[in-house]
């Protein structure tokens, strides 16, 4: 990693485009200002670790809680629990694509 | 294609249901292949992971409790993905259910971007300070519909007594 020393005012340069200068010094705070294009996110490094976190969290959630939150989601008349069902895209009986046309009719 | 998948089994699934995310998810950066799968109930999707079956999310469009919602997601991440028309673009946010379901959130600031032509897509992180990581879906809903029936909020901050000279 590198490291630079800088004084209040001073700044760097993260290529050509991206500025970083020290706006104050406050006991253990350093108050910093970015400048940078728009297409470039900028944000503290918490909210990236939060996001991270959240997704590890989201990823640990158990399959069969799922079927509780049609009830809590409301709506009267919903139709009973279904069995576990494949996505509608994707019709659960595999011959379905594939199966034959019907058998001619006799005369 | 067959997917072993946490909440069905092995399933059969379509080419069109599959999606990539050429630099995972934060966290699961080494998983790029998913199949987005319709939940039992909706308005919840799967998300899962096409290479380790315990790696599923599940995930919600967010407009479906923040009407308000947009994810300000940044030019250059939408060319990233090859989105050039905001047909293209569909967004999940991803759901976690905590063990009391009732207090599920949504993650509004990392929200999924997907573009729907070319099935590629990436976790975006939003400047918006409005969105956090844990937005308790059925307390949004409730103030963004609010029951029909109740007491009547006339006019707010207009006392009927007062008169005009």
């Amino acid at each position: 990693m590198l490291i630079l020393a800088r004084r209040i005012g001073e700044s760097i340069m993260v290529g050509d485009q991206v500025e970083i200068s020290v706006v104050d010094i406050k006991g253990d705070q350093v108050k910093l200002g970015i400048k940078a294009p728009s297409q470039v996110k900028v944000y503290r490094r918490e909210v990236y670790a939060a996001i991270q976190q959240e997704n590890l969290a989201a990823a640990a959630a158990a399959p069969e809680t799922l079927p509780k939150l049609e009830e809590l989601m409301g709506g009267e008349g919903r139709r009973p629990p279904a069995p576990p069902a494949p996505p509608a895209a994707a019709p659960p009986s595999p011959e379905a694509s594939g199966s034959p046309p019907p058998a001619p009719k006799k005369p | 294609m067959k997917v072993r998948t946490k909440a069905y089994g092995e399933i059969e699934v379509e080419d069109k249901q599959l999606v990539r995310f050429p630099r995972g998810l934060f966290g699961f950066e080494e998983l790029r292949d998913f199949v987005i799968l319709d939940a039992t109930q909706q308005p919840f999707y799967w998300l899962q992971s096409v290479d380790r079956v315990e790696v599923a999310f599940v995930l919600i469009d967010p407009m479906f409790f923040r009407p308000d919602y947009s994810a300000g997601v940044d030019p250059s991440e939408l060319e990233e993905i090859g989105i050039e028309t905001p047909d293209d673009m569909l967004v999940f946010a991803i759901v976690t259910i905590p063990p009391s379901a009732q207090r599920m959130t949504a993650n509004l600031q990392g929200p999924l971007i997907l573009n729907r032509r070319t099935h590629e897509g990436r976790q975006s992180i939003s400047l918006d300070p409005r969105w956090g990581v844990r937005h308790v879906i059925v307390d949004e809903m409730a103030q963004n519909n609010p029951p029909p029936a109740g007491p009547s909020s006339a006019s707010p901050g207009q006392p009927s007594a007062v008169r005009e000279p």
